[in-house]
């Protein structure tokens, strides 16, 4: 297995001064994939950001996983959204053009 | 140095309490937090003035001073010595506020904000919270032509070039998050996003819409009435195209694989469609009139 991109969580958690139970609570919530080896858990780097931006949205805001979740849906959504203005925009501006 | 009204930035009266205090900015910090705003500007800039007046106002030394202050509250223990220094006598020349302007000190508002949340702030024993830096905005301009093929390109967004590789197909109006390429984070926070939005000016005669393309062709009317063949401009070099006999005007065809290419899909192409617009010969001779009204007759 490639481990290349795999983050030891104990390393994260003890560089963020966040218990390991807030990294594998996120993994229950399926907000994140983590990887089991050798009796360790492991973090995807590619995930770090958005670990990241669960923590300070946890620890600065006190929101709880359940509202981390739904907050994440909605930005996701949000993004979708936006990404469909551009593309209606553009076509509008075609016929605009006409 | 713009003062700032740390209370009226929170929402609050002089007299509000400690509780008061906790209770508007964590309201406001919910409401314009980066993780919740991103890409809006407007959002962090809020958000960055809540921290600042949080930091001042949930700290009974700092608010004290600021009470007392105002804008000069972080010098406020410079100006008490020079008071004491030069006795009551001088007293007015300092109240007259030029020896204390921003301007003497030094600095614009964000290195008052930097300061602020320095040795002193953690020397007290409060935790300081690890704020993300600022996101960057830019807009980068590009023709259709640009957009047609993936491409590096190197920004310099605040002095550092950053190299990027801009996708074929990328839409006009279209925002891409580079991670970390923004403004730096504070008491070890993670750097701020780049965003990159993409203004594509359309040189060409095709109208894009998505990864489709439009084009309107001038046809003769003998090609069309009797079909032919016809060289048709693509992005991508001429085409030939066989026009169908009895042709109308304002027909469409679709030249498959002919478009833009799609975003993020290597090898795939959407469809140019090419709208034939009948040319009505002018300027006939008697002769060629005298055929078209046989032609009429038959």
């Amino acid at each position: 297995m490639n481990t290349e991109n795999l983050i030891p969580a104990d390393a994260f958690c003890n560089s963020h001064s966040v218990e390991i139970t807030f990294i594998h609570t996120l993994g229950e919530y399926g907000l994140i994939d983590i990887t089991e080896l050798d009796n360790m858990s492991y973090i995807h780097a590619e995930q770090l950001r958005d670990i990241e931006k669960y923590l300070r949205l946890h620890y600065e805001l006190n929101i709880n996983m359940e509202g981390i979740e739904a907050i994440t849906h909605l930005l996701e959504r949000m993004s979708g959204l936006e990404s469909e203005v551009v593309v209606l925009r553009n076509r509008l501006k075609r016929y605009e053009e006409l | 140095m713009e003062f700032v009204d740390y209370y009226k930035v929170l929402g609050l009266n002089k007299s509000a309490s400690t509780e008061d205090i906790k209770k508007a900015y964590r309201k406001l910090a919910r409401k314009h937090h980066p993780d919740l705003n991103p890409n809006n500007k407007e959002a962090h800039k809020l958000f960055q003035q809540i921290n600042e007046a949080n930091e001042v106002l949930s700290d009974p030394e700092k608010r004290k001073k600021y009470d007392k202050y105002g804008k000069d509250w972080q010098h406020g223990e410079a100006y008490e010595k020079a008071q004491q220094a030069y006795g009551n006598t001088n007293q007015r020349q300092y109240q007259g506020g030029q020896a204390f302007s921003g301007e003497q000190f030094g600095g614009d508002f964000s290195d008052f904000f930097e300061s602020m949340f320095g040795g002193a702030a953690g020397a007290g024993g409060r935790q300081q919270a690890r704020f993300r830096g600022q996101d960057f905005n830019a807009e980068l301009h590009l023709n259709l032509l640009d957009a047609y093929k993936t491409h590096p390109q190197t920004l310099t967004v605040n002095g550092k070039n950053i190299r990027i590789t801009i996708p074929a197909g990328i839409e006009d109006g279209q925002t891409i998050k580079i991670a970390g390429h923004g403004g730096p984070g504070m008491n070890g926070g993670p750097n701020g996003d780049l965003y990159i939005t993409f203004l594509i000016e359309n040189n060409t005669a095709f109208k894009r819409e998505g990864a489709n393309l439009f084009t309107t062709v001038n046809l003769d009317l003998f090609t069309a009435v009797l079909g032919g063949e016809l060289m048709v401009d693509t992005l991508d070099g001429k085409v030939k195209l066989k026009v169908a006999p009895e042709t109308q005007n304002g027909t469409r065809v679709k030249l498959k694989g002919k478009g833009f290419p799609v975003y993020k899909q290597e090898g795939h192409f959407g469809d140019l469609y090419v709208t034939y617009s009948i040319q009505i010969p002018t300027n006939l001779t008697e002769k060629q009139k005298q055929l078209f009204r046989e032609l009429a007759k038959s």
